[in-house]
């Protein structure tokens, strides 16, 4: 008997990496899962490859073989009416929805005064404009449902501390925080939750690309994984250059559960360390 | 199967409350206990504090659940007397991989307080109780070298001063109650080349001895301001101690491995208002 039976989970960012660790951890719990992903690229974002709509219909797959439902559309956050439309279908095929998880960003890295005007606003219409829209179309439904809810956002250690050449993306993230504060004072009143997450460094393309290896290691012409990963622990307090998808997927099975009923308005970094340092 | 088989957890104000809740919670996964509490009264608290007879419960309650318990009277202001607490459970469970410090008081209301020495009492307790509490437990913990889970118990008024009113109590418990979160921050840097996890838990009122008694309850009467020390965002007025039970038992389980350094909310929200 897992601790989400019979609850729904709307997911963006769901095609691999976190989203996908997520929607399969969530539905071990027992829940049915509303996945969205863009599946294409994003303008300027340019150092790791885009989802395709194959990684979603793996995250299809490995949910399905849970014995759980899934419903997938192919959706950029950005635009809030596929949004919506993204998830009115995914609860009038599975009734109802409980559990929100605004998990869909981009990460590119740049000296600030290098960030294009165009990097800037796709970074902020990602980031934090897909996160609220993301909120928006979701919480007309919790409130329908009167049973309550849980959204988790997935900000960042850049949401919580000021790291270098990463001005847009550390800017976002601490708008997700805001975001978070707000709507869990302004829906409280419903008994919805609303919190953040605060990953380290996760094992994803998102920071095992060679953009990324080289600002941990500026001088290497070749830079590696492997030759990185010390660098990468330096900045956890714990011996570990990263952590794994699933440790946010956890965190966030916690937040989503009975286990956390009254945690709302809570920043919970997932870090190893990293914003205590 | 539970998350925490062959785990041994130390916690402090075992007898009722929280504390033994915790070691209910813990014990069903599976871990076994070390259980103190000082089982005595401390004169500058009004409210009737735990017994002997709560400790025994605790230990029934525990061994009902198949789970081993050494359970020992001793108080948190008295490291020597921790230490040896320590020392003679770890003798007869094995090395410590988790501790709560979670022993604490909270003596607002008491009629014509000695100021000074409630404060003093509070601090010592809240505050030196959770060192003694680390630094007993963690060279046991340390030595085993598998790592290990600390959980201090703070308080919204460990992240806020909300409802100050210039008592020797109030003051005592909002400025011990941050200082555990200077001491879950200095712990974690200093712990986690040893992969030991410190964090702190923050709890909005919760339905225990220590806040549910006839003093707690007139002095919020009487004093409506410091209701403020109480009011939430969701829609409850008090937390059962179970929310921060199950709080603990994610942050010291394998789920949490990287999670270190933090300060987590069990508040409903009271922190985000």
């Amino acid at each position: 008997m897992g601790k989400l039976e019979g609850k729904v989970a709307f997911i963006t960012g769901a095609a691999r990496s976190q989203g996908r660790s997520h929607a399969i951890r969530l539905a071990q719990e027992g829940a049915d899962i509303i996945a969205v992903d863009l599946c294409g690229p994003v303008d300027t974002i340019e150092m790791y490859p885009p989802s395709t709509e194959a990684d979603l219909a793996e995250t299809v797959k490995q949910v399905e073989a849970l014995d759980r439902r899934i419903v997938a559309t192919k959706a950029d956050v950005r635009d809030s009416a596929a949004l919506r439309k993204a998830v009115d279908d995914g609860v009038a095929e599975l009734g109802r929805l409980d559990i929100v998880l605004g998990n869909a960003g981009v990460f590119e890295i740049a000296p600030a005064l290098d960030i294009t005007d165009d990097a800037w606003q796709n970074m902020i219409d990602v980031n934090l404009t897909g996160v609220w829209n993301t909120c928006k179309v979701a919480l007309p439904h919790l409130i329908a449902g009167g049973r309550g809810g849980s959204i988790v956002l997935t900000s960042s250690t850049a949401g919580l501390k000021g790291t270098p050449n990463t001005v847009h993306y550390t800017a976002t993230k601490h708008g997700v925080v805001g975001i978070m504060r707000t709507l869990a004072n302004e829906f409280g009143q419903h008994s919805i939750r609303v919190n953040t997450v605060h990953p380290t460094g996760v094992d994803t393309v998102m920071i095992q690309n060679p953009k990324t290896w080289g600002l941990f290691a500026p001088d290497d012409p070749n830079p590696s994984r492997e030759k990185s990963a010390p660098i990468f622990q330096t900045t956890n307090t714990l011996p570990v250059p990263w952590i794994e998808a699933i440790d946010i997927s956890n965190a966030i099975a916690f937040l989503v559960s009975d286990d956390a009923r009254y945690i709302t308005g809570a920043t919970l970094p997932v870090d190893a360390g990293y914003t205590v340092k | 199967m539970g998350k925490l088989d062959g785990k041994v957890a130390f916690i402090t104000g075992a007898a009722r409350g929280q504390g033994r809740s915790h070691a209910l919670r813990l014990a069903q996964e599976g871990a076994d206990i070390i259980a103190v509490d000082i089982c005595a009264q401390i004169d500058t608290v009004a409210y009737p504090m735990a017994t002997s007879e709560d400790l025994a419960q605790t230990v029934k309650e525990v061994e009902a659940l198949d789970r081993r318990i050494v359970a020992k009277e001793a108080d948190v202001r008295d490291y020597d007397a921790m230490k040896a607490a320590v020392d003679s459970a770890v003798a007869e469970l094995g090395p410590i991989d988790i501790i709560l410090a979670n022993a604490g008081i909270a003596p607002q209301g008491a009629e014509n307080p000695d100021e000074v020495k409630t404060f003093r009492d509070v601090v010592e307790v809240n505050l030196f109780g959770v060192w003694n509490t680390v630094q007993a437990g963690v060279p046991s913990m340390i030595a085993k070298g598998q790592g290990g889970s600390i959980v201090l118990t703070s308080s919204t008024q460990g992240l806020s001063g909300a409802g100050g009113n210039g008592s020797g109590a109030g003051d005592g418990y909002a400025a011990s109650k941050h200082a555990v979160v200077g001491l879950m921050r200095t712990f974690t840097n200093w712990l986690a080349q040893y992969s030991i996890r410190v964090n702190t838990v923050h709890p909005t009122g919760v339905n225990t001895p220590m806040v549910v008694n006839d003093v707690m309850q007139k002095f919020l009467t009487e004093n409506p301001d410091a209701t403020a020390m109480l009011g939430n965002l969701l829609p409850v007025p008090m937390l059962e101690a179970i929310d921060i039970s199950n709080a603990i038992a994610w942050l010291v389980s394998d789920d949490a491995r990287y999670v270190t350094g933090v300060t987590l909310p069990v508040d409903a929200g009271f922190l985000a208002k």
